[in-house]
Order: structure tokens, then sequence, then C-alpha cells
């Protein structure tokens, strides 16, 4: 269960109660305005005190929320999004949704990881945990929008690249390990967004770019906290303690200069004003593709190479002649 | 094993508790084995055929013609996270370096294997998992970097439980980075080869681990993306027998060859003289 759902549930219901006054009063001869505003108040005044001060582990839930706009509703809004299916391999892996589009007047190719909003559809996405063909479908579109010199952007929401049997058994490190490689050399822009949660390799396969965005309330980290859990302490039940522990949050990994941009979330999450919030992601992206627009391609591989040759380079480590 | 070349005697000597014991057992067959005669048989169980884990320097010994030229030997990691669980990150690094007799989980170098000249960079499975943080990442550019300086083929023994859980994104990112170095080295036209060791997984398997033109299993190792504990804990459902092992890896194609220990120098140097030999291009 969604933690952030079950804290929101006096919120959610005064909010339907605040709809269903606001449609009596269009429709009835009775003002109701006044009692309208008074529950408003009050709805403002149980979201400051539910979301003001949420610990790490209701912020992964926040990223994890049903409502929250999924990689679909991003690439949707862009104009005349047209998917593209399939690795030539194996199977079209629905975790993976992949296609091309206009972001305003530029055509671009898309990527991202998509969960479901209810069982029914998580079951069909596999809980936008994909398989090496969904990775490997990702490597197609990296290679089109390479050779049709179209910049590429994606949508990383992913607790992490599926942990199974035929997972292992087609290849989850080569094909995230080629995505990686790919996107490394690619001769086109990339703009990467964390909408949603970003766990470990699996996030990263579709998340090595030129300008990484990340929604106030996104969680990123290197692995997401059940795994964590499971790796430090033997036991994915500590979830909530590794989430404490892993500084996944927006505003550390702008400052460990891991993401480049944080765009501002409404009070409660993305979810509450999710079209408003879409046009903001998307018109940051456009943003940063104009810079990025005017490099060479090799000023632009050059430029992503010492991007990432940063983290954790030696002027940050220490030598330690002591230690021998 | 082969004799220890200088620059290995200088280094810190072995922990007392792998030198003391007399005898070991077989984790495979529950041999009972002399451990200088299993030391004499480069770790390998002279009954099972069983593949012991071994240090960097061990491998380093067994794969080097003499002399091993070691980079970057100084880089120790900070502390970015300011990370604790049972007890501080700076304090398990102290207990690694102890307990492995290195700096940190990857040894970087030159060296020469069967007379050709190569960059060799050699994970460490007893320091923090041959996990990947910070200076993993950056040695192993370093390693990258230093090959394409020189035109030098590029050999990675790969022994990893993947990326450093207490250097958080900073560990997720060197994925990234010493992908981007494989890359721009891979239009050198030099050779890469990778030799998966037991266990490699997670974001090392994920990145320069299955990135190499050539990739070598050892005999009996276990590769994958996901570790046994993640899968168990996610899918709840039973492994198959076999599930990630070096031979299981062969079989669904994922790997070039398996190669027990024994002949790991050989078929190293066999592939990297038949990449880099000038007169059979021409």
């Amino acid at each position: 269960m969604n933690v952030i759902v079950e804290l929101e549930k006096p919120l959610t219901e005064l909010e339907a109660k605040i709809d269903g006054l606001k449609k009596l009063n269009e429709t009835q001869r009775v003002d109701f305005s006044g009692e309208i505003r008074a529950l408003e108040d009050r709805a403002h005044q149980l979201k400051l005190e539910i979301f003001s001060n949420l610990t790490p582990w209701q912020r992964v839930h926040l990223a994890r929320h049903p409502k929250r706009p999924l990689a679909l509703d991003y690439l949707g809004a862009l104009k005349g999004f047209t998917e593209l299916h399939g690795d030539r391999m194996f199977r079209d892996d629905p975790a993976i949704v992949a296609g091309f589009a206009f972001l305003e007047d530029v055509p671009v190719f898309v990527i991202g990881e998509q969960k479901g909003r209810d069982t029914k559809e998580n079951l069909f996405r596999n809980f936008g945990m994909p398989h090496p063909e969904g990775y490997r479908k990702a490597q197609r579109i990296m290679r089109l929008a390479e050779k049709f010199n179209r910049p590429l952007l994606t949508f990383v929401d992913t607790p992490g690249a599926y942990p199974g049997i035929g997972a292992e058994e087609r290849g989850q490190s080569e094909a995230i390990a080629t995505c990686l490689r790919i996107s490394a050399g690619l001769r086109v822009p990339i703009v990467v967004n964390v909408t949603g949660e970003g766990g470990s390799g699996g996030a990263l396969a579709i998340g090595l770019g030129d300008h990484i965005v990340m929604l106030q309330h996104s969680v990123y980290s290197v692995a997401s906290p059940e795994p964590a859990a499971a790796i430090l302490w033997r036991d994915s039940s500590k979830a909530e303690e590794a989430a404490e522990r892993l500084r996944l949050t927006s505003d550390e990994l702008l400052e460990f200069g891991i993401v480049d941009e944080v765009i501002p979330e409404p009070l409660g999450g993305a979810h509450r004003a999710a079209n408003a919030m879409i046009r903001k992601v998307l018109s940051a992206d456009r943003l940063a593709l104009a810079s990025l627009m005017r490099l060479s391609p090799d000023e632009l591989v050059d430029r992503r190479y010492e991007k990432y040759r940063r983290i954790g380079s030696q002027a940050e480590l220490v030598h330690d002649r002591a230690a021998r | 094993m082969a004799p220890t070349p200088n620059w290995l005697r200088r280094r810190a000597p072995r922990p007392a508790a792998a030198t003391d014991a007399l005898w070991e057992i077989c984790p495979s067959c529950s041999e009972r084995l002399y451990r200088k005669d299993l030391d004499q048989r480069l770790r390998v169980c002279p009954k099972c055929g069983y593949h012991f884990r071994i240090g960097s320097l061990e491998r380093i010994a067994l794969l080097a013609d003499g002399n091993f030229q070691e980079l970057a030997e100084l880089l120790i990691t900070a502390d970015p996270l300011k990370w604790v669980d049972r007890m501080p990150y700076p304090q398990k690094i102290a207990n690694d370096r102890a307990k492995s007799g290195v700096l940190e989980a990857v040894v970087i170098g030159l060296c020469a294997i069967d007379g050709i000249e190569v960059g060799l960079g050699v994970m460490d499975f007893a320091f923090r998992g041959g996990t990947m943080g910070g200076v993993v990442g950056e040695k192993i550019t370093l390693l990258i970097e230093e090959c394409a300086r020189r035109k030098l083929p590029l050999v990675i023994v790969a022994a990893s439980g993947g990326a450093r859980m207490e250097e958080g994104m900073i560990s997720l990112m060197q994925l990234a980075k010493t992908s981007a170095a494989v890359e721009r080295y891979s239009h050198l036209g030099l050779p890469f080869v990778s030799v998966l060791t037991d266990p490699t997984t997670g974001g090392v398997s994920a990145s320069f681990g299955f990135q190499a033109d050539v990739i070598i299993a050892e005999s009996g190792a276990a590769i994958g993306f996901a570790g046994r504990r993640v899968i168990d804990q996610t899918i709840r459902q039973k492994l198959p027998e076999g599930f990630q092992s070096a031979e299981f890896l062969l079989d669904k194609g994922q790997v070039d060859m398996v190669v027990r220990r024994p002949d790991l120098k050989q078929a190293i140097a066999d592939v990297l003289r038949f990449l880099t030999d000038r007169a059979a291009s021409a």
C-alpha cells in the first residue's frame, strides 16, 4: 500500500466534498461559496500538514503515487507522438515505450519507462521493470536518433531492471551495458527527465545524457530502497531505513551534481496539477535543447564525457600516503 | 603460484587470517586440502575443480609476466555521504584494508601478459565485495585513458557485487563514467578483454564487464545482473540448478568462453595476440 495514498486520505475526502459542493453551487439556487471557501482553507491547511515535512520514505511513495504523471502522459502531451515497438529479436517489452514526436517545433525521438496505474496495468507493464528486450528496443531508438540527427528525450521511472530468470538468461547486464555505451557516444543531444523513481542501472540505462532534469518529488538512487536493504541488511523490509540513508531526493542530487535542474512541484505532488506539470517539464526540455542543439556532435560527446568524468574524480578523492 | 614479483613484496603483507590455516575445506566437495598444496594449484581444488576466490594481488601474480607498474595506487575514498549503517563507512573501509591487504577494490597498472604489453585492472572481492564507488570508477577510467594514450590493449578482471551502496549515486554514476571511457577507447582499434570471475554482478557487469570485445568467464564463477539475494527477495521463485554460473552464461550466449584458472593467462594471451598481431591483419 502506498503510504502517501493512506496519509492523504482525509485530504482526498475533503477535496471530493469540495467538488460536490461546487457542483451543487452551479446547479442549485442556494449559495455554498462560504462553505466552499472554508473547506478550501481547511484543505490547504491539511495539505501543509501532510506534505511540508515528508520523510525520505514518504517521498519514495510520493514518487510512486499511482496518480503521478507517467511516461506515456508526457509522450502523449507531445505533438504527433508515434509509438515504435520491439527489439527485432525477442519481443516488445511494455515496460519501455518509445517512438518519435515533436517537442514544440523540434522533431525528437523519445524513450520512457512505463509503469501502470492499477494492478492490471502494472502486470502488463511489469511495474515499469524492463527486461533486456526493453533495453534493446531503447538501443534501436538511440541509434535511430543518431542516424536521423534528432535529439533524444528520455523519461526515467522504474524501481529497477527486472531481476528474474528470463531477464538473466537473455543478458540483462549486457543490455544495460550496451545502452550506457551507446548513449555515452551518441552524437545527438540527450535530455533526461527523472519523472518518478529512478532505481539503479535499470534507470541509468536510459538516464545518461547531456542535461538531467528531475522533478522535485522524484527520487533517484543507486538501488531502490527495497533491493538496497536486501543488499545492506539481507532484509528488504528495512527499505524505510535504506531510503533515509541513500540520499535520493532531488535537492541532495542537485547538490551532488548528479542532476542539472530540479522542476518544482505543487504542494502534495505533481499529480495535483498534472497537465501544468507536464507542460513545465516539456518546456524545460525545450529550453535545454535550445542550447545543446547549438553544439557540434564532437562538442556534445566531449562535453558529455567531461560531465561524467568529473563525478567521483581524483580531485574529490584523498591521496592518502599515511594509509600505507 | 608464480614467484612473487618485487612490487608485490612491497605491498602490505597478507592478513594473518589468510595465511595461518594449514588446512582448508573445499566448500564444494568438502575435501580437506593442505593449504600450501592448494596455493600451488592456484587455489583450485584438486579433487573437484572448485575455484576458490583469490585476491587481486594473487591474480596479478598469476597473469603478469613479472613486473607490474601500479598506477594511482594511493587513490583512496572520501566519505561523500557521511554514511553510517552498522558502522561508519570509513570504519568499514579500514576493516576491508586490513582484511584484503589492498587500499581499494581494484588494482590497476601496466604489465606484460605472455610478452604482450597491456593495461591490467584487477578487482578484489575481499574489499567491500569488490563494489564500485568513486575510487573504483576513477581507477578503471584512468586505466582505460592510460591504455588509450599508450595504444595498449586493455584487460579487466572483474569481481564485484556491483555499485557501492555507501557512496550512493556517486557509485551509480561510475557506470556512466566507465562506459564513456570504454566507448571512447573502442574507436581506437585496440582490444578490450574482460575476464569475469566469481562473483560479477550488478553495476560492474552492467557496465565495463559486458562491454568488452571478448568476454572470458572463469570456470564456476557466478555472473549476472541481479544478485541471487535480490532475485530471491523479489520473485520468491526457486532458481534453476547452475543458474548464473559461467557455464550457464556460455550456454545462453552471454560469454565467449569459460576458462579454468590454470589456463587463463594463456587464453587471454591468445586472444590479445590474435587481435594485436599487425602481420596477421596486413
